[in-house]
């Protein structure tokens, strides 16, 4: 993977980056006045995405302990007034479900060529401003929208999986276990709609000509969240499947 | 890419608005966190004397309020806490100095994500009203206390609070979450990535050590509270039993069943106990700061203060369960968290000994914020000293519903945290306004304030040994307590005299921006970055210079030297150690 090298001196003025909005993310509105680094700039964004998923997966530790710890949890049953155990496993529409798993990986496959085309055109970019010299035109498959494409039909999918739940009769409020179902598909689903927001964001700044290095620190970051996403679904999936 | 880069200054704002409203400058951002809290502070001193005014007074009808129903103790118990702990421990001392001071302390320009900086105070602020309205709705403020249990917190018809004051209790909670997620992600970004040249990490004031750590104790902890509150949000208004096992309400069988309200006790304490850090590690911090420079000797300690923060932030994660003792937990568990709190103590310990090796044998000078440096010293270790009783299951038991438990946490994490506040404002207030704050004045501030917090929050421990219980909004006719009626009396009328204290202090704040003391750059003759920029700093923080760090933060008082303290900026002529 190729990146651009600049050796000035650090500046620090106009740092920042696009995060993907989700558990908030931001650009920074200062970028006009020095001439912005975008190595340090990109380094920073992978910090501070390193930094934002943390509560993210403490997010999603804290529903699996209290998934756990409710499972083995006896309760009082009201007829009989002893202790029972009333965990009502859930089937889950798993061949559903793993259509879904397959459109994510392939999505996040697709996320993982557009971030290595968009790093490509950035380091591309000096040496073709250069007068005289044409490195042909490369072919531009629109990753992004394929992504994006993708990204939606994993959160139909989803839909439909919680069709299917309802129609047999598992609702948010049904058992507990449901409740955990639905809360942890829901969750992960929310955060990854904030994907689609910052990919769409990314899209629009290819629309707006920001420069290429701009965009690719855009790109960069929506990438390694995208495929944070796709493990968390996995995980989520592995859990409700294998530990229900 | 043939880049030019220039260093200079990106231009200020101009407008009013950009400036000092929807403003990007770390500056701006860490005052405004501060106002709020001050605010948010003097709200939460009037509800808590209100609530003292009716222990003393249960039939007292009070202009404006009117009379005080046990329930509208009980939602003044709640607003109370939770403003105190979130918008006000949790805000002023990490959001508030913090953003202000951690990156000119680290040499940097601003925070690493300034809009995300601006995002997250206004979120905060939003909180801040979504909590305030509780009090306006039909129904009032919640009465489920600052930790809201389940299954009161989670039962819309518990009680005359719990309708929407509680739905919007939990969204401001959950709203405070995410913006302290966004301050947390921005510290410790900027702390790792915006350090100057020769800004080691063995080198970074002890300050920016403590609201770094507490960036990750909040990082951690706050993830794991919004959790607990979508659940508790899902129980309330969607049906789901996470929290409500079958209960009855007024003679009505609920729907829930089956929900664990130990559940939330332990997501809530798993946040709970780190939060106690949050609030009292940037005091902390602060303290050895301020030690440091008052006694004109280098911190003793260094390393040892640095892993003792560690210690404590990575430990805190672990004793959430002593909050529990009296909810039922196997003598198993109980034992070790009691072992894990007790062994936070050496930590704790290795710090106060450090701060008064530091001031052993220093040419102190007794200024306003070295006399709150160690009024925080004095009220750390008397708060502390309770936490070894309490964190012993047998004594827990008989204590822990009694005012003991108030006493103990009002001293170590409110007033000890408070006057961390305190001692920040008076020791930055030249650097952030140009001028001094009143000396007399804040003199009179302080030992008004020591005497009277102890005068109210010590008897706190007597009361509760015999056997007072806390929470209860009238205890005057209840035969064994009468003979605490004038104790209780007596600390109410303490209260009086340190809240109108307060005042003084908030007089001292506005007089000295306009009429106080003109200050130099350096008028304490510190050592660290924040005291080699102009005053107040230029909106780059360093006028375009990029400062070059030779010196370790508390270099006082250096042998061979020409000055008694070797600011961190100073040309490296000593060997380096």
């Amino acid at each position: 993977m190729s990146s651009i090298v600049t050796r000035d001196p650090r500046t620090f003025h106009g740092g920042g980056s696009e995060l993907p909005p989700t558990d908030g993310g931001g650009g920074d509105g200062r970028g006009g006045g020095g001439s912005p680094d975008y190595g340090q700039r990109l380094r920073r964004a992978r910090l501070g995405l390193a930094v934002g998923i943390t509560p993210v997966i403490m997010l999603f530790v804290s529903f699996t302990s209290a998934y756990i710890i409710r499972q083995g949890l006896p309760t009082l049953d009201e007829q009989t007034n002893k202790y029972i155990h009333d965990w009502l496993p859930v089937n889950l529409p798993w061949v559903l479900l793993l259509l879904n798993t397959i459109v994510l990986v392939i999505s996040s496959v697709t996320m993982e060529f557009a971030r290595r085309h968009i790093a490509r055109e950035a380091a591309l970019a000096p040496v073709r401003s250069i007068p005289g010299i044409s490195l042909g035109d490369e072919e531009s498959f629109p990753w992004l929208g394929l992504t994006v494409v993708l990204g939606l039909g994993f959160l139909f999918g989803q839909w439909m999986a919680w069709k299917e739940l309802a129609s047999r009769g598992f609702f948010l409020a049904t058992s507990p276990s449901s409740s955990f179902v639905y809360l942890l598909t829901g969750t992960h689903a929310i955060h990854l709609i904030g994907g689609v927001v910052a990919l769409l964001y990314a899209a629009a700044t290819a629309l707006l000509r920001k420069p290429v290095e701009a965009r690719r620190i855009v790109v960069d970051i929506t990438a390694w969240y995208w495929h944070f996403m796709a493990l968390l679904w996995i995980y989520v999936f592995a859990l409700l499947e294998f530990a229900r | 890419m043939a880049s030019t880069h220039v260093v200079h200054a990106h231009a200020a704002p101009q407008g009013f608005i950009r400036k000092y409203i929807f403003s990007l400058d770390h500056k701006i951002i860490g005052l405004q966190y501060y106002f709020l809290a001050l605010i948010a502070v003097f709200t939460g001193m009037f509800l808590s004397l209100l609530m003292r005014i009716h222990l003393i007074w249960p039939t007292a009808t009070l202009p404006l309020i009117g009379e005080i129903k046990p329930e509208t103790y009980l939602g003044l118990l709640t607003m109370h806490g939770t403003i105190m702990v979130f918008f006000v421990l949790t805000t002023a001392p990490q959001s508030g100095f913090g953003n202000y001071f951690l990156p000119i302390q680290i040499g940097a320009p601003d925070m690493a994500f300034p809009v995300l900086n601006m995002l997250s105070f206004w979120t905060t602020f939003v909180g801040f009203l979504v909590l305030i309205a509780a009090f306006f709705v039909n129904g009032g403020a919640p009465l489920h206390g600052w930790t809201g249990y389940a299954p009161l917190s989670a039962l819309p018809n518990a009680g005359p609070g719990q309708q929407l004051g509680a739905d919007l209790w939990i969204a401001s909670i959950a709203i405070f979450c995410i913006a302290s997620l966004m301050g947390a992600l921005n510290f410790i970004t900027t702390t790792l990535d915006l350090r100057a040249k020769g800004m080691t990490l063995m080198r970074m004031p002890l300050t920016v050590w403590a609201w770094f750590i507490t960036a990750i104790l909040g990082l951690l902890a706050f993830g794991v509270l919004l959790s607990a509150g979508i659940l508790l949000l899902l129980d309330r208004n969607l049906g789901t039993s996470f929290y409500v096992p079958l209960v009855v309400v007024n003679g009505q069988v609920m729907g829930h069943k089956g929900g664990s309200p130990l559940l939330w006790q332990h997501l809530f304490w798993f946040f709970g106990h780190p939060e106690v850090y949050i609030a009292i590690l940037p005091g902390m911090g602060v303290a050895s700061q301020l030690i440091s420079t008052f006694s004109r000797k280098p911190i003793f300690g260094y390393r040892a203060m640095v892993y003792a923060i560690m210690g404590i932030g990575f430990m805190g994660f672990m004793v959430w369960g002593h909050h529990m003792f009296m909810s039922g937990m196997s003598p198993y568990s109980a034992f070790a968290f009691s072992l894990m709190t007790m062994a936070i103590g050496v930590p704790s310990a290795i710090k106060t000994f450090n701060w008064l090796g530091t001031l052993w044998g220093g040419k102190i000078r007794l200024y306003t914020p070295m006399l709150f440096a160690i009024g925080f010293v004095s009220l750390f270790v008397s708060g502390g000293l309770s936490g070894p009783f309490l964190a012993q299951p047998v004594l827990d038991i008989p204590l822990h519903d009694t005012y003991f438990v108030v006493g103990h946490f009002h001293l170590i994490m409110g007033v000890a945290a408070i006057f961390g506040i305190f001692a920040a404002t008076y020791y930055w207030f030249p650097k952030m306004f140009g001028r001094k704050m009143n000396e007399t004045l804040g003199r009179i501030h302080f030992f008004v304030t020591l005497a009277g917090t102890y005068a109210i929050f010590m008897p706190m421990h007597y009361l509760g040994m015999a056997g007072q219980t806390r929470r209860y909004s009238q205890f005057t006719e209840v035969a064994y307590q009468t003979k605490l009626v004038p104790l209780q009396t007596f600390m109410t009328y303490a209260a009086f005299v340190t809240i109108a204290v307060q005042f003084v202090f908030l007089f001292n704040l506005f007089w000295s921006m306009k009429k106080g003391e003109k200050a130099g750059d350096n008028p304490w003759e510190a050592t660290t970055l924040e005291w080699t920029t102009a005053t107040p700093p230029p909106h780059d923080n360093f006028g375009g210079r990029t400062p070059v760090v030779n010196h370790g933060p508390y270099e006082y008082s250096v042998p061979g030297a020409a000055r008694d303290y070797t600011m961190q900026t100073d040309p490296a002529t000593a060997p380096a150690h």
